[in-house]
């Protein structure tokens, strides 16, 4: 324990933690709400869907399986040139941040369209046969009766994101992850590898506990 | 003017990957009077949910026309469709309510589609819940209601917009019985006092006995019978509606019940068809007694439905012979007479 460098590094530790906050609650934002709209634009166009559409669905699919199988550390440096364009810099918070809100998006689309194909295709009709629009069906009917797994999607991606943070360091971005790596596992200094571990769990905990309890007022059981 | 008017209607469902495309409706042609309940029945795959799905036009026609209140809905465009659909309120078997919405709430849909002013949904909601006998549940969740008082939400859902027509489509199927009739009965209320007409899919004869005005009965996409509910029960031609009418009404024993039953009763077995009041089955009683003929009751039963009396009874008649011909014979000159067996 006298070994440990962790006393003068607790400036940089919360530093570090609030990084992977700031990462993970612009990426989960940004990356939610693409994920939403291409997890919608999945779930519509499937046979059968409200805007059925074989060539749209069969894009949007090509779209999402061609880039969410890249495991992340490569992704990140398959879409730095992008990154410099749209954000100005390919390394950094700023570049991780664009790459992570791409891979999330890819990724949430899928949790979302998962999520609204249970909705009872009944209830659908149920609202057609009243003359409701296909807009409103979607914002009235399709995500109301879906939004519990919803809310059990995204906190499922949110733990993801914090998980993909990890490798910030690669591109110079911090966070957590990159603390451990670099001031606990380069130094072999198990104490502040522990110490930022406890924090991600500690993090993850409170936010499964938030998503689980309430997915469980949304759905009431 | 008939309420609906579907004239040589088709409706084929393009063809799955792989698969051949499915002939659901092949040339009906249908009236629904304003006023009336019309029973629609046949087996699964008949093509009967297909049929109301094209009068409220969740699904189009291939070909053919579909009048609604005097306006022809073919062709028309979504947007008009959904103008269409409000005045049609639909109820299903598993009453599609929505989760997310307490009962009030699923009630209150149909009326924000509608436009409908927020001061005026309340009252309408609130009447509405009177009539179905829910309003002391108006806040509670789905979940927490037992089928037949989703059902019921249902057919307030349904009627929110003041529709001129309901269609329900199996809505009794997934109920028990007790709750089958608990929700016949509302129905009954919804066309008698609001007058709304209503048309019923169902596989369940009952449901048709005791709702129904006039019965319509589907096979392979086609109408193969329709008529007074009491005709159709009481003299059924196609095989299809005998099979049907045979699950409320009992008509002769089959092959096995009647080798078993000539087995234990000795004579011939007739079958006598009684419908309605004019001739008693006194009288044909009196003509076998009358010819020295003991008889039996074998089988069958006396069904009456919307007041009027109908049924088929096989007889075994005991005696001379001779006496026994005659006895049928001049039986014969009253009632339907079937010979089953000697």
């Amino acid at each position: 324990m006298t070994d440990s460098n962790m006393d003068q590094l607790w400036p940089l530790f919360w530093e570090a933690a609030w990084e992977t906050l700031y990462i993970v609650a612009i990426t989960l934002t940004l990356g939610g709400l693409l994920g939403l709209l291409l997890g919608l634009g999945l779930y519509v166009t499937r046979s059968g869907g409200l805007y059925a559409s074989r060539p749209v669905s069969v894009v949007l699919n090509v779209l999402v399986n061609f880039f969410r199988p890249i495991p992340f550390v490569i992704f990140i440096a398959a879409v730095q040139p992008f990154a410099r364009v749209v954000v100005g810099t390919g390394i950094g918070n700023p570049a991780i941040i664009f790459a992570l809100t791409l891979a999330a998006a890819f990724g949430i689309s899928r949790i979302v369209e998962q999520n609204l194909v249970t909705v009872d295709p009944g209830v659908i009709e149920a609202a057609r046969s009243v003359g409701a629009s296909r807009a409103r069906i979607v914002r009235t009917v399709v995500l109301p009766e879906a939004l519990g797994p919803l809310v059990l999607g995204y906190t499922f991606a949110f733990v993801a994101l914090v998980d993909m943070t990890a490798v910030a360091g690669v591109v110079g971005g911090g966070g957590l992850g990159n603390f451990a790596l670099q001031y606990g596992f380069r130094q072999f200094d198990t104490v502040v590898t522990w110490t930022a571990v406890i924090a991600i769990v500690v993090l993850v905990q409170v936010v499964q506990l938030a998503g689980n309890t309430t997915a469980r007022r949304i759905l009431r059981r | 003017m008939p309420l609906v008017e579907l004239t040589d209607v088709h409706k084929t469902f393009p063809a799955a990957r792989g698969r051949t495309p499915v002939e659901a409706i092949r040339g009906v042609d249908l009236t629904v009077e304003a006023g009336e309940i019309v029973g629609i029945v046949g087996y699964s795959g008949a093509g009967k949910s297909t049929l109301v799905r094209l009068i409220n036009a969740l699904e189009t026609t291939t070909s053919g026309s579909v009048q609604v209140d005097g306006r022809e809905i073919t062709g028309l465009k979504e947007r008009e469709l959904r103008e269409v659909r409000l005045g049609i309120g639909m109820i299903f078997q598993q009453f599609n309510l929505f989760r997310s919405r307490t009962v009030w709430g699923n009630v209150a849909y149909p009326l924000e589609v509608a436009g409908v002013p927020a001061q005026e949904q309340n009252a309408r909601i609130s009447d509405l819940l009177h009539f179905v006998g829910l309003a002391d549940k108006a806040h509670s969740h789905v979940e927490e209601l037992s089928g037949g008082q989703k059902q019921r939400v249902g057919i307030a859902r349904a009627l929110a917009t003041n529709p001129r027509l309901l269609l329900a489509d199996e809505a009794t199927s997934a109920l028990d019985p007790e709750t089958t009739q608990e929700v016949l009965a509302l129905l009954r209320r919804v066309n008698r006092e609001l007058g709304i007409t209503i048309v019923v899919i169902t596989h369940e004869m009952d449901v048709v006995r005791s709702l129904a005005h006039r019965v319509v009965v589907m096979e392979a996409g086609r109408i193969v019978e329709e008529g007074p509910v009491v005709q159709v029960l009481s003299d059924p031609q196609q095989p299809v509606t005998r099979r049907f009418v045979s699950t409320i009404v009992d008509d002769e024993p089959d092959a096995e019940a009647l080798a078993a039953l000539h087995a234990r009763h000795a004579g011939r077995f007739v079958k006598l068809a009684f419908r309605g009041d004019e001739v008693r089955q006194s009288d044909v009683f009196a003509v076998l007694l009358e010819h020295g003929v003991r008889f039996e009751l074998v089988f069958g039963g006396i069904e009456e439905v919307q007041g009027e009396t109908f049924g088929n009874l096989t007889l075994a008649l005991d005696g001379d012979p001779a006496a026994v011909d005659a006895a049928v014979d001049a039986v014969r000159a009253l009632v339907p007479t079937k010979e089953l067996a000697r």
